[in-house]
């Protein structure tokens, strides 16, 4: 990696309020390529909503998204779209597309969007959904999928569109215990080739594991920053503390 | 067997008469349901000058009885000069009902989904257009197939009152036989199970496409809807 390459995302100075109340402010990411984040913290501690906005599905009321050093301009409804074609979300819940098989949920995108041809767009989603271990699974619809393979039909979703970055909203806290490992693993490999990511969860041995850089968030704001290493070393930190406490629920 | 004998003379009239309902409902239906959508659309997404002149459509077409409606377009046609075809004033008054109870039908259905489906089309990079195109109406119309069913049904005899106007429909020419016949009992007897047919057929129809249409591994959403379709 050369230090003249911009960091593939910079969110610089985010601030939003809703109804009234600041949930985030002032903060600020920068990731490169092939880098980790996790944002850890307590509940409506504005992990969902930073991710939110920055991809502009919550609008933020101050401050700026770069990708890869180009600035979005939020009002231009073209820029935005093109911008969200290169920056991929993954959602709590899952939120696929009730009506289409998994197949036509990762080829749709494809088609409406990057105006690929129905057999093209098909071909690619399969080849994405065998990735993520669902290649006999094209035809089920989202109803007749376990959480764990909706959640990896919708990485699959994702993938598709060949983002330059992945935002991943908590993707295992509406799963069943038992399937967490499945989706955590697809992730997992995603690290391992370089996808670049920032990601939300309260899987702290996952974190420790693979994040590049923890964030910890609080009312709103980015209090700590650091290597898993550094964090969770040190005894005075808020990290620590806040996992500390998780592992005595667990 | 007198009575019987009249109904049977009358029939073929009546039968005739049942095409003109058909023709006035189905072209009401489907006025209702291309300009219903678009109203839907415009009311749950729209800016509030839009949403506020669709509510006001909406709240008139409800609000002002069908009987009045009748007479109101008849007027308009009159003091237009336009040349008075009652079919036409029936197809059009029913039609305009029909966006607007529709529209509300259609509503209903998109802020039914949940929002999540909307973002994640849009995290795709869909634009708002393409998104409500291909993802939420897909969904919404799906739902809205037993409610429609119901406009119907509500639709087919909402259209019997038309025949003040003199349009040649079913209730009007079962009125002109009773008229000369005063065959009251079983003429009318005989068109009220005519409607009874129609609409039990449209609905059995409709109840069809709603199982087929529907999306598998969802369960219940095509039982037990209506009672007569299925």
């Amino acid at each position: 990696m050369n230090g003249i390459e911009p960091p593939v995302l910079q969110v610089e100075g985010v601030c939003k309020r809703l109804g009234g109340k600041a949930v985030l402010e002032d903060c600020s990411i920068s990731v490169r390529r092939g880098e980790l984040k996790v944002l850890i913290g307590p509940s409506g501690a504005g992990k969902s909503t930073l991710l939110h906005c920055i991809n502009c599905l919550v609008v933020p009321d101050k401050g700026d998204i770069l990708l890869e050093g180009e600035r979005l301009d939020t009002r231009d409804k073209a820029a935005l779209c093109a911008f969200r074609t290169r920056v991929g979300m993954i959602f709590q819940d899952f939120n696929l597309f009730d009506h289409l098989s998994a197949l036509d949920n990762v080829a749709i995108a494809l088609r409406k969007v990057r105006g690929m041809s129905r057999d093209d767009a098909a071909a690619r989603a399969r080849e994405e959904l065998e990735k993520v271990g669902l290649g006999g699974r094209g035809g089920h619809y989202p109803a007749e999928l376990s959480g764990g393979q909706k959640q990896r039909v919708a990485i699959a979703r994702a993938l598709a569109m060949d983002p330059r970055v992945i935002l991943l909203d908590e993707p295992t806290s509406a799963l069943d215990p038992e399937l967490v490992g499945e989706v955590l693993s697809v992730i997992r490999a995603l690290a391992k080739d370089g996808m670049t990511m920032v990601m939300a969860t309260h899987q702290m041995d996952f974190a420790r594991a693979l994040a590049t850089e923890l964030l910890f968030m609080e009312h709103g704001r980015i209090i700590e920053q650091g290597t898993p290493e550094e964090l969770l070393a040190d005894e005075t930190t808020r990290t620590r503390d806040f996992c500390q406490r998780l592992g005595e629920l667990g | 067997m007198h009575s019987l004998s009249v109904v049977w003379h009358a029939l073929p009239d009546i039968l005739a008469g049942g095409a003109v309902t058909m023709v006035i409902v189905a072209t009401a239906l489907l006025m209702g349901l291309a300009l219903g959508v678009p109203l839907a659309v415009g009311q749950v997404y729209g800016g509030p000058g839009i949403r506020r002149l669709i509510g006001v459509y909406v709240w008139f077409f409800r609000g002002v009885p069908i009987l009045v409606l009748l007479f109101l377009f008849y007027g308009l046609f009159i003091t237009l000069t336009l040349p008075v075809q009652p079919i036409l004033i029936c197809c059009l008054v029913l039609g305009c009902t029909s966006t607007a109870y529709q529209s509300q039908i259609f509503r209903g259905a998109i802020q039914s989904l949940p929002k999540g489906q909307l973002q994640a089309a849009r995290a795709l990079g869909m634009s708002d257009a393409t998104a409500i195109g291909g993802i939420v109406l897909p969904q919404a119309l799906r739902l809205s197939i037993p409610g429609w069913a119901n406009e119907f049904s509500i639709l087919l005899k909402d259209s019997a009152i038309c025949f003040v106007l003199g349009p040649q429909d079913m209730m009007a020419r079962t009125s002109f036989a009773a008229a000369r016949t005063h065959e009251h009992l079983a003429l009318y007897g005989a068109t009220g199970v005519l409607y009874l047919l129609i609409t039990l057929a449209i609905l059995r129809l409709l109840k069809v496409l709603e199982v087929r249409m529907q999306v598998p591994g969802y369960a219940g959403t095509g039982q037990g809807a209506t009672e007569w379709g299925g």
